[in-house]
């Protein structure tokens, strides 16, 4: 399974999200000094989960579903995280 | 002082604190160096930034003590605003500005 599959399953997993996109940057980023070969990814989730949740929240949501891949996997993710009704 | 304490510390005394990679002048990712950009086009020249690049034990610990796994990290009066995306988000809708203009005046 891909990187990118595994973040897809992980987030559905958790936050059972009514669209969700996850979108592999990683060519964009070829030859950085601070590319360490980790991942980058955009991801744009919607979830009825984020309501009432500020921005920092709904990030750290997204980042606690990711659990360890950040620390061992992800460089860097991009995430647009929004409720049903935005 | 334990690496925690510091970077408590750290947060409470900076009123505009930055931690990225790199410097504002020379940054080490496109992400730290966005943030940068960012805070510069609200007005912010002056701010305290620390280059985690040069402090591993606070590039360690600082995750676990925000809760936020990545930089840069941006803190504003204490209080993690968030990453470049999240800057960038507010910076976009005037959010950001208003912010940091409350601070100036």
């Amino acid at each position: 399974m891909s990187l990118q599959e595994i973040i897809t399953e992980k987030l559905t997993a958790d936050l059972t999200p009514t669209a969700l996109e996850v979108i592999d940057d990683g060519a964009q980023h070829v030859g950085h000094a601070s590319n360490t070969g980790k991942g980058y990814f955009t991801v744009n989730i919607v979830s009825e989960k984020f309501s009432d949740q500020n921005t920092v929240k709904r990030h750290r949501m997204v980042y606690a579903a990711l659990g360890d891949l950040m620390q061992d996997e992800i460089h860097a993710l991009s995430i647009k995280a929004k409720a049903p009704n935005e | 002082m334990s690496t925690e304490t510091l970077i408590k510390q750290q947060i409470a005394d900076n009123p505009i604190l930055l931690y990225m990679k790199g410097t504002p002048d020379f940054p080490q990712c496109g992400f730290s160096g966005q943030a940068v950009q960012i805070l510069r086009a609200c007005g912010i020249d002056e701010f305290t930034h620390v280059n985690i690049l040069e402090n591993p034990e606070i590039r360690a610990t600082l995750p676990i003590v925000a809760n936020w796994p990545t930089f840069p990290q941006l803190y504003i009066d204490g209080e993690l605003i968030g990453g470049s995306d999240i800057m960038l988000e507010m910076y976009e809708n005037g959010e950001l500005k208003t912010l940091l203009a409350e601070k100036n005046a």
